[in-house]
C-alpha cells in the first residue's frame, strides 16, 4: 500500500516537473508546476511530517497562485502565450540540470541505507516503524516538536541528561528573517509608490 | 465494551477480527472513511441550494419552491442536479480544453479534502491532526486554484475577469484569514481542531467568542472573511452576475458548472462550522450538565449519544451560519473590487492585528480569566494540556505524553532521526 502510493505520488511529481519543462504555455506550466509540488507535499505526509507537508501545500502552492496571476497579466499579449526559449539556453539548463541530477543521485547512492535501518532497529527494536505513539504508520505529530524546538526545549536531546546548558531554540534566527522579509515587502512597496508619487505631479 | 470500539481503527478491527490482508483492510477502511465524509461533504449542498432558494424567495416576497417532492419544495436540489446532468457537456473552440476540463475538478477535490479535518463531533474526525487548522486553510486556498484556471481557461473575457477578480480577491482576504484564525490557535496552545473544540467544554462563556472582547469582534472578522472566501455577497465579484454574466463560470454547462456549485456550498458549510469550532463552542451545548451527563458517564452507548448530540449541535450552528450567509447575500448589495481590496486590506488587516495583539496581552494579563470575570478555566485546562515529559529508558527514546488523554495515540516519541548527531 505504502510503496503503491508512494510511486503514485513520486511518479506524479516527477511527470509534473518534466511537463512543466516541456510545456510552453504559462498557465499549463503553473498548473504542471502545482501538481508537482502538491505530490511533493503528499511524500511529505507519507514520511509522517505532516507540517512540513501542510506549508509546502500553503507556501508552493499559494505561491504558485500568486505566480500565475503575474504570469500572466505581466507577461501575456495575447490570449494564451507561449513561451520558447532558445537553443543556447536550452544546452545551458540542460547540463545545469544534469549536474545537479548526478550531485543527487551521487548523494543518494551513498547513503548507507541497510546500515541507517539496522541502526534504527537497534535503538529502537525490530519494530520500529509500529511502536506506540510517534511512528511511520501513526499520525505524524510533528508540530508540537517543532514548536518546542523552536523555543529552545529539545526533546530528543535534553531531557534524561541533566545538562548543565540546554538547547538554544530557533526563536530569534526565526523572528530576524521575519523581521528582514517585513522589512524588504516594505521597501518594495516603498519603491513602488515612490515612482508614481515622482510622475503623477509633473504630468498633470 | 463494542466489539467495533476495541479496535483502535476500521482497519485495524478488519485485520484483527475479520481476518482481511492489511492492503485489503486498509482500503475499505478507506472506503468507508470516504463515503462517509462524502455523505457529509454532499449533504450540506443539498441542504444548502434548497435553503438558498427558499431563503432567497422569502427575502424577495415569493414563495420559492413550493412543490418538488410533496411540500415546501425539498427535493429541488435533487430536481436541479438531475436536470444539470442532463445537460450537454460542452467547452468554446477558444478553450484551452485541457485546464478547462479539469478546473472544476480542482476546485471540488479541494473543498472535499478540507472536510478531512473537520472534528464533526468529539474525536470524530477523519484525520486528527496537530496541523489540522493550518492544513485546513491551506488546502481552501487551492480551491482559488481551480476558479482561476476556470476563468483563464474558458477563452472568454467574462471569464477571465472573472478568474482576476478572484485572484485580486484571495490576495486580500487570506491575511485578515489567517491572522483571525491564529487567534484561538493562541488561546488553546493547539492547531488540532479536535483540541480546539474541547477546549471550551462547559458552560457557554467558556467558548471563545466570549472569551474576551478581541475574540468576540475577531469571530466577525472572521466570518465577514470567509464571506470573501466564498465568494459570497458582498464579496461575490468572481461571479457578479449583472456585469460579467456567470464569471469564471460563464462557459461551463451541466455537469462542470454543478461541480462548482456542489463545491460552493460545501465549503460555505465548511468555513461555518469552522467558525464554529474556533469560535462558538464545536460540539458542546454550551449547558455544562448536560455535556457533563453524556462526558463522564460510564456506559458506551451514553457516550456514544454524547457524540450523536454534539454532532447534532455542531450541525445545527453551523447551518444557523450558513442562514446568515444566505441572508447576507440577499440582502447586501455587492461591492466594487477596489472597495473589495480596501475592505480587507485596509480594514480588516489592521484590525485584525490589532485583535491579535489585544488578545495576546489579554491572555498574559489575565489568564484564565473571561470577559465577564468568570474563573472559566481555561487556564487550569491549558496548563493540564501542557507538555510533560518524562525521562525514558532509553537515553534518546523520550515519550512526550498529553496528561488529557494519556492512553490515546496522542503520546508521542520524540523524533529518532534527530538524535542520530550524538550517536
Amino acid at each position: 500500500m505504502e510503496m503503491f502510493l508512494f510511486t503514485v505520488f513520486a511518479a506524479a511529481a516527477c511527470g509534473g516537473a518534466i511537463a512543466v519543462v516541456l510545456s510552453q504555455n504559462v498557465v499549463r506550466m503553473a498548473f504542471y508546476l502545482v501538481i508537482s509540488l502538491g505530490s511533493t507535499a503528499g511524500l511529505f505526509f507519507m514520511l509522517s511530517a505532516d507540517f512540513v507537508g501542510a506549508t509546502q501545500l500553503l507556501i508552493y502552492v499559494g505561491g504558485t497562485v500568486v505566480l500565475l496571476i503575474f504570469g500572466v497579466m505581466l507577461t501575456a499579449s495575447g490570449p494564451f502565450l507561449t513561451i520558447k526559449s532558445s537553443p543556447g539556453s536550452m544546452v545551458l539548463a540542460i547540463a545545469v540540470g544534469a549536474c545537479f541530477l548526478m550531485m543527487v543521485v551521487g548523494t543518494v547512492l551513498q547513503v548507507d541505507w541497510d546500515g541507517n535501518a539496522a541502526r534504527l532497529e537497534g535503538q529502537y527494536g525490530a519494530s520500529s516503524l509500529d511502536r506506540p505513539g510517534y511512528n511511520q504508520h501513526g499520525e505524524g505529530h510533528t508540530t508540537r516538536s517543532i514548536g518546542t524546538a523552536l523555543l529552545g526545549a529539545r526533546f530528543d536531546k535534553d531531557l534524561g541528561k541533566n545538562r548543565e546548558q540546554p538547547s538554544t531554540g530557533y526563536l530569534l534566527p526565526f523572528e530576524i528573517v521575519s523581521v528582514h522579509l517585513l522589512v524588504v515587502l516594505i521597501g518594495a512597496a516603498y519603491l513602488a509608490r515612490a515612482k508614481r508619487r515622482v510622475h503623477v505631479p509633473s504630468e498633470f | 465494551m463494542m466489539p467495533l470500539l476495541a479496535a483502535e481503527t476500521i482497519s485495524d478491527y478488519l485485520t484483527d477480527e475479520w481476518g482481511w490482508t492489511h492492503v485489503a483492510a486498509l482500503a475499505s477502511a478507506a472506503m468507508v472513511h470516504v463515503a462517509l465524509l462524502g455523505a457529509f461533504f454532499g449533504l450540506p449542498a443539498f441542504a444548502g441550494i434548497w435553503a438558498e432558494r427558499k431563503v432567497s424567495g422569502r427575502i424577495q416576497d415569493r414563495l420559492g419552491p413550493t412543490r418538488t417532492g410533496g411540500r415546501f419544495g425539498w427535493l429541488q436540489s435533487l430536481a436541479d442536479g438531475i436536470k444539470l446532468l442532463q445537460k450537454e457537456d460542452l467547452w468554446p473552440n477558444a478553450a484551452d480544453s485541457m485546464l478547462f476540463r479539469v478546473a472544476p475538478y480542482i476546485v471540488v477535490i479541494a473543498s472535499f479534502t478540507a472536510f478531512l479535518f473537520l472534528p464533526f463531533s468529539d474525536n470524530w474526525v477523519a484525520m486528527s491532526l496537530d496541523v489540522g487548522l493550518f492544513l485546513a486553510l491551506a488546502i481552501l486556498s487551492l480551491e482559488v486554484l481551480g476558479i482561476i484556471l476556470a476563468g483563464y481557461s474558458s477563452g472568454s473575457k467574462w471569464s477571465l475577469f472573472g478568474g482576476m477578480r478572484e485572484a485580486a480577491q484571495m490576495v486580500s482576504y487570506e491575511v485578515p484569514l489567517g491572522i483571525t484564525a491564529v487567534i484561538p490557535v493562541l488561546i488553546a496552545g493547539s492547531m488540532n481542531l479536535n483540541e480546539i473544540g474541547r477546549m471550551q467544554s462547559g458552560w457557554f462563556w467558556n467558548w471563545f467568542i466570549f472569551r474576551d472582547p478581541f475574540t468576540m469582534l475577531a469571530f466577525f472578522v472572521f466570518f465577514t472573511v470567509t464571506l470573501a472566501s466564498n465568494k459570497r455577497a458582498p464579496f461575490d465579484l468572481a461571479e457578479a452576475e449583472s456585469e460579467l454574466v456567470g464569471g469564471f463560470h460563464t462557459e461551463y454547462s451541466g455537469f462542470r458548472w454543478s461541480l462548482f456549485f456542489l463545491a460552493e456550498y460545501a465549503s460555505m458549510y465548511f468555513v461555518s462550522a469552522l467558525g464554529v469550532i474556533l469560535f462558538l463552542g464545536g460540539w458542546w451545548t454550551g449547558i455544562a450538565p448536560i455535556d457533563d451527563f453524556f462526558r463522564t458517564n460510564d456506559s458506551w452507548v451514553v457516550n456514544y449519544l454524547g457524540n450523536v448530540l454534539g454532532f447534532a449541535v455542531l450541525l445545527i450552528k453551523s447551518s444557523k451560519l450558513v442562514f446568515l450567509q444566505i441572508w447576507i447575500r440577499w440582502t447586501l448589495p455587492r461591492l466594487r473590487i477596489d472597495q473589495v481590496m480596501t475592505t480587507c486590506l485596509k480594514y480588516l488587516v489592521p484590525i485584525s492585528c490589532f485583535l491579535f495583539l489585544g488578545a495576546t496581552a489579554h491572555s498574559v494579563m489575565l489568564p484564565g480569566k473571561s470577559f465577564f470575570f468568570i474563573d472559566s478555566g481555561l487556564g487550569n485546562r491549558a496548563a493540564e494540556a501542557a507538555v510533560i515529559a518524562e525521562p525514558a529508558q532509553s537515553e534518546s527514546e523520550v515519550s512526550v505524553a498529553h496528561p488529557k488523554d494519556a492512553d490515546s495515540r496522542l503520546a508521542l516519541t520524540a523524533n529518532s532521526t534527530v538524535s542520530e548527531e550524538e550517536h
